[in-house]
């Protein structure tokens, strides 16, 4: 780890001014100091936000709105989570572990690196630490990498499992920079590797996510399905969030976002599309049919196409017993 | 007592022959009992403190600089650059630091070839520094520059395959027998490379004074790791101490000296002043050694009533060159079942992947799940039911050599096991559907070959009647303080408060240290053996042979004398037992047995597989501890279940590297993934062959088979039979059948 | 830098480089060790301890975002003569071997307790609105940020298991 300028931030704004001169935002810290002890991450300052007192959870316009320095743990048990966004409760539920969900925050989950082992590895090629020079996972051991969205320059995945519940329930991000704040839907919030796969987000400098917000509570059964490689403790291999509306044994209507595929959390329009009017297994098919048109594998991963269909088949399955 | 007076007696015995059980006619009733740990209140408090928990004044701190090349010369280092960081007090790049461990019971120093590097990964400089933060910082900012050579990595394609002599043999004519056989299979395994992930990483912090060397280590076998660490500074053993009373965790990864504890003794002697070095977790990944993968070619034939006729089994493991070490991958088929013609090879292919060694249970852990899983296909052909064809091809004497099996309890451990389980239920292949999850049953033999190795122990009865138990054997988390302090209250007479049990100190008597499941039995033999002389001394004072004398709670009652331990003139006395192997471990084939029996259900959509319940039924003899036993079951049953469904190192094809050197993607099984097991350990068997004490050793057979229990219950849940292990959702999901 | 961390009960200021985080403060700088260091990257969970009450991972976060944070580690709760109700049933369930990942569970258990107390769900509770029955698959799930490789697994459980019985939670 290399030495770094440490400063607390009383506000917002005083944290924004410190991200303008370069510094890098830490709140729980919990995969930012991850990636500083590997120096895969070298920031030279950090300003540390957790004093900024954004860590409410209020209800707003019907929906709600949470501090960036919410934990996972907090946001996911709380009773209207619990209630009404239960899809957002069960995905923060089942990443990582109880002690990194009591630390892991909002805005920190948004934010989080991938899991690619070369871009761990500080002696390994990759574009997204270090623009240039090359992807060591095109052509090694690629588990874990994405099948969908991803370049010739980059194919890791977005690790979040968060992220994807609030995908599916449109959330959005508010943002407080140095021109003011401004909402970005989260479908915006995260850009495709192309030949830039350092560049994750939307963010600038002087950026500092405040909040996120979540519309009213959508209509339907709510479901998140996670297949990883042991029982709990695990990265996702593919996961799926789901918010489907059955009427008399067929779909209405649904938003599916997935984890573990992509660079980003992944959620398209022209998938929930095919959903309406069919059972659920059928709308199941059409939709990973819609959904994997063009995915790719890369080797290792090659199983995450057949995978990521079964698993959305698990959770329709799942979501309409439920809802019966 | 000092170190070089001598014991007031010394009782020897080389093990030619079967010894008398001494301990059956003793009266405390504390062996075999389920005696909670002695040290457990030090480790539950956090006050046990660990190698790298010794805070000596002035104590520097050092870090390891790994090569990130996988073959070639470092040619240039740039420590001047490091030591101008903040901090920094020094770099050292060169001799004696050592390229890996010291494979088990080496007794001498690893390879040093710097400025050589042979993997990527392997340790090329310590950066040292006031503090960890400091060095750290320094060892990860430093600037190498290398002359790098092509290496190979694979072992299916290494132009270099050795073939040890000694492991290959043909017997009869194996492939007429194939072909004459009323059923054969011909099926190929794969294993992935595993490591020992012990939860203390390695570390060591040393310390020197006049000229004599301190290590606080986290190591196996004191005195084994003396002469290595010895031979790796170039220096007298009698200069060195090792201290190790508590190890967190082994499995293998600490048998041998490692490249940390060289390092920090070489860097204290240099800067005068105690150095610190404890490996990041990614550095134990890459630096110790790991379980070699393996494919395993099994052929098995048999006659129309299941009999089997043929056997062969041929595996391909790898090591760096110039290690001694292979993977024994088909040590336990050798004498499990018949097959009177018989192939065995073993191929070492030469790579320039991380070297590999003893993980816990070297040979078994990865060579039954081929061939216990090949029996099942067998069982599947023929239509037998696999405990019966498993019990059908048992011999009477061992296939390759006609000797005779010392103590065999693997029909029991079947049948009861099955029994206990309830076997009876099990259904055809993918038959049972619970909900989403197809159910099925598997079933494996365990197998572990046993040995016993030389050890000393010195006892001595103190003037208040207490016992002192002294050795150089470490408590790895087997359960040593506890069994040891079992073993000497039995003889002595003593409840468990009056037995004190020193150890993990090299300066006492040598004993076996801990490592292929032989500790307890090496070293509690010489216990009991300096027990025994100490109740020969008792008897002399009470003028009665020693069958008439019985010690019972700090009482000796001989002829018609009661009389308490702390009032015998001469105390305290001073006894020492030193037992070697003999003639037994020759004419005997001498092994633990037992069975495993797992549940399963499999997604029928996923294919990720849960283990529902598990069985593990063992004889191993005279159980010294049934609550420590126990808990050495249940973490090899555990690590079987990591073996079948979650564990791969995964090297990189191009350069070997491992890519997934953490415990984050390096899946060992957590909580979630382990139901409650059963873990039975048969109540009266003794194994009068292996050892004075007629115990032998759980913590490996525990693993053997356990894993091939799994991929059975997987194929009858399901249908599909994995040959690749682990049994990752991608082995599985494309082969699942459809829901009825 | 200053910073002033109120480590189970007492107070301690320590001037330290930024870089340190919570858990090395506690082993190289307070002599605290029976706090453990197993992966070092929030990856085994040996380094568990209270801070403000809920369990962390102490090896990823910097002590000098604590100022004034309380923190409890496995020190405070028995000694080796009195052990507290957990650290009692570890040890008669022999719910640890090697012991070096112990301190870890019993600070993890220890808070795991008292969010089931709290009404928390897990990944696998069947209602997320009703308060969970800690079976013994549910402490499974709660506590498997807290790696074993001696796999002393199911005694941890068993241990856990009676002290959630004598505090009257249910367990179905």
């Amino acid at each position: 780890m290399k030495p770094f300028d440490y400063a607390r931030a009383g506000d917002v704004a005083e944290a924004s001014r410190h991200t303008a001169k370069g510094a890098t935002v830490i709140a729980g810290g919990t995969n930012l100091l991850d990636l500083m002890k590997l120096q895969v991450m070298t920031p030279s300052a950090l300003v540390d936000i957790t004093r900024t007192g954004l860590d409410g959870i209020e209800e707003s316009n019907g929906g709600l709105r949470i501090g960036t320095l919410v934990t996972n743990s907090d946001l996911a048990v709380h009773p209207i989570v619990r209630k009404s966004y239960p899809v957002l409760s069960r995905a923060l539920l089942s990443g990582a572990t109880g002690q990194l969900r009591n630390k892991a925050t909002t805005g920190g989950n948004l934010l989080q690196r991938t899991r690619c082992p070369y871009f761990y590895d500080t002696a390994a090629a990759c574009n997204k630490r270090e623009p240039g020079t090359g992807c060591a996972a095109l052509e090694g051991r690629n588990r874990v990498c994405g099948i969908l969205g991803t370049s010739p320059h980059c194919i890791a995945t977005h690790p979040s499992d968060m992220a994807v519940a609030m995908m599916a329930l449109g959330a959005q991000v508010e943002i407080e920079g140095l021109n003011g704040t401004r909402a970005v839907p989260l479908d915006d919030f995260y850009r495709l590797p192309g030949d830039t796969p350092h560049i994750e987000t939307c963010l600038e400098e002087g950026d500092v996510i405040t909040h996120v917000t979540l519309p009213a509570p959508p209509e339907g059964t709510q479901g998140y399905v996670k297949v990883r490689d042991r029982a709990s403790y695990a990265f996702a291999l593919v996961s799926v969030a789901a918010i489907v509306r059955f009427d008399g044994g067929r779909v209405v209507s649904g938003r599916l976002a997935f984890g573990g595929l992509a660079p980003r959390p992944w959620r398209t329009d022209a998938v929930d599309a095919v959903l309406e009017g069919k059972s659920p297994l059928d709308a199941a098919e059409a939709a990973a049919d819609a959904l994997l048109s063009e995915a790719e594998g890369h080797g290792d991963n090659d199983f995450k196409i057949l995978l990521a269909r079964r698993t959305l088949r698990r959770a329709m399955r799942e979501l309409s017993e439920s809802q019966a | 007592m000092s170190l070089d007076q001598s014991p007031d007696q010394t009782t020897e015995l080389t093990m030619d022959k079967a010894q008398p059980r001494l301990l059956d006619a003793m009266s405390q009733g504390l062996l075999g009992t389920r005696l909670s740990r002695p040290e457990g209140a030090l480790k539950v408090t956090g006050r046990a403190a660990y190698a790298a928990e010794h805070l000596p004044d002035n104590l520097a701190t050092g870090v390891l600089v790994r090569a990130t090349i996988t073959k070639g010369k470092v040619s240039h280092i740039d420590s001047d650059g490091a030591k101008a960081m903040k901090g920094v007090l020094a770099v050292f790049n060169g001799d004696p630091l050592v390229r890996n461990p010291a494979q088990g019971q080496a007794g001498e120093a690893p390879a040093q070839v710097l400025p050589e590097v042979h993997y990527f990964g392997q340790p090329i400089a310590l950066v040292v520094a006031s503090t960890f933060e400091q060095a750290r910082a320094a060892a990860q900012s430093m600037t190498v520059t290398y002359e790098e050579e092509d290496a190979e990595v694979e072992p299916a394609t290494a132009s270099t395959v050795d073939k040890p002599k000694k492991s290959q043999s043909d017997t009869g004519d194996l492939e007429g027998a194939l072909r004459d056989a009323a059923t054969a299979i011909d099926v190929t395994y794969a294993t992935a490379p595993h490591t020992s992930a012990a939860m203390e990483p390695h570390a060591s912090v040393a310390e020197w004074k006049d000229g004599r060397l301190t290590l606080h280590g986290s190591y196996q076998m004191l005195k084994h790791n003396l002469a290595e660490l010895a031979d790796a500074l170039d220096m007298s053993e009698d200069n060195v101490r090792i201290l190790a009373p508590y190890v967190g965790g082994g499995f293998g990864s600490k048998l041998g000296i490692a490249p940390e504890a060289v390092a920090a003794a070489h860097a204290a002697r240099e800067l005068k002043r105690p150095v610190r070095v404890v490996m990041g977790r990614d550095q134990v990944f890459q630096m110790t050694l790991r379980r070699s993968e393996t494919t395993q070619r099994i052929r098995l034939g048999c006659d129309a009533s299941g009999r089997m006729t043929a056997l062969a089994h041929e595996d391909r493991v790898s090591n760096l060159p110039g290690e001694a070490f292979s993977e024994p991958v088909a040590q336990g088929t050798h004498f499990l079942y018949g097959g009177e013609n018989r192939r065995f090879t073993h191929e070492v292919a030469r790579i320039h992947r991380p070297g590999t060694g003893s993980v816990r249970a070297p040979g078994e852990a990865v060579g039954m799940i081929a061939l216990e899983c090949a029996m099942d296909e067998l069982a599947e052909a023929t239509g037998i039911d696999p405990i019966e064809l498993r019990v059908m091809n048992m011999r009477e004497t061992t296939p390759a050599d006609g000797l005779p099996y010392s103590e065999r309890g693997l029909e029991r451990c079947l049948r009861e096991g099955a029994a206990r389980f309830g076997w009876d239920g099990r259904r055809p292949a993918a038959q049972r559907l619970d909900g989403d999850w197809w159910i099925g049953m598997g079933v494996a033999s365990a197998v572990r070959t046993n040995q016993m190795e030389e050890s000393v122990a010195r006892v001595t009865l103190q003037s208040d009647g207490t016992a002192l138990v002294e050795t150089d054997m470490t408590d790895i988390g087997t359960g040593s303080y506890a069994i040891l302090t079992q073993i000497a209250g039995e003889m002595l007479g003593l409840p468990a408060k009056k037995v004190r049990v020193r150890i993990g100190d090299s300066d006492l008597p040598k004993s076996s240290g801990s490592g292929g499941s032989f500790g307890a039995q090496s070293c509690g033999s010489a216990v009991f053996l300096a027990c025994k002389g100490l109740r020969e001394w008792i008897a002399d004072k009470l003028d009665v042979s020693p069958a008439d004398l019985t010690l019972r709670d700090g009482v000796a009652t001989g002829g018609n004398v009661q009389m308490s331990l702390a009032d015998f003139a001469g105390l305290p006395q001073t006894s020492e037992g030193h037992v070697k192997p003999g003639d037994t471990a020759d004419d005997f084939a001498i092994a633990g047995y037992g069975a495993h029996f797992a549940e399963v259900g499999v997604h029928a959509d996923t294919g990720e597989v849960r283990v529902r319940r598990m069985l593990g039924i063992f004889s191993i003899g005279r159980v010294l501890n049934r609550l420590t036993a126990e808990s050495q079951c249940h973490g090899a049953m555990i690590w079987g279940i990591g073996s079948a469904l979650t564990e791969e190192l995964m090297h990189d094809p191009r350069d070997g590297r491992i890519v997934n050197h953490n415990l984050a993607e390096y899946h060992v099984p957590v909580h979630l993934d382990v139901p409650q097991l059963d873990a039975i350990l048969l109540e009266d068997t003794r194994d009068d062959q292996a050892n004075p004490i007629q115990a032998k050793g759980i913590g490996e057979l525990g693993i053997s088979g356990a894993a091939a229990s799994i991929g059975n219950a997987v194929f009858n849940a399901c249908g599909v039979r994995v040959r690749d292990f682990p049994m990752t959702p991608d082995k599985i999901i494309a082969g699942l059948p459809d829901r009825p | 830098m200053d910073v002033t961390l109120s480590i189970n009960g007492t107070d301690h200021r320590l001037d330290l480089d930024p870089r340190v985080t919570v858990l090395d403060a506690l082993r190289h700088h307070l002599g605290l060790t029976g706090t453990k260091k197993g992966c070092d990257h929030g990856q085994c969970g040996a380094c568990t301890v209270l801070l403000n009450g809920r369990r962390v991972n102490s090896c990823l976060t910097l002590a000098v975002m604590h100022d004034g944070d309380e923190i409890t580690t496995i020190e405070s709760l028995g000694s080796p003569d009195a052990l507290n109700p957990l650290q009692d049933a570890f040890v008669r369930n022999d719910g640890f071997q090697c012991g070096y990942c112990t301190p870890g569970q019993i600070m993890s258990a220890t808070a795991m307790l008292q969010e089931a107390e709290d009404g928390w769900p897990s990944y696998i509770s069947r209602s997320l609105e009703t308060d969970p029955d800690l079976t013994d698959e549910e402490i499974a799930e709660r506590m498997s940020g807290n790696l074993c490789r001696c796999s002393a697994y199911p005694r941890i459980r068993q241990a856990i298991a009676e002290v959630r019985d004598a505090r009257g939670m249910a367990a179905e």
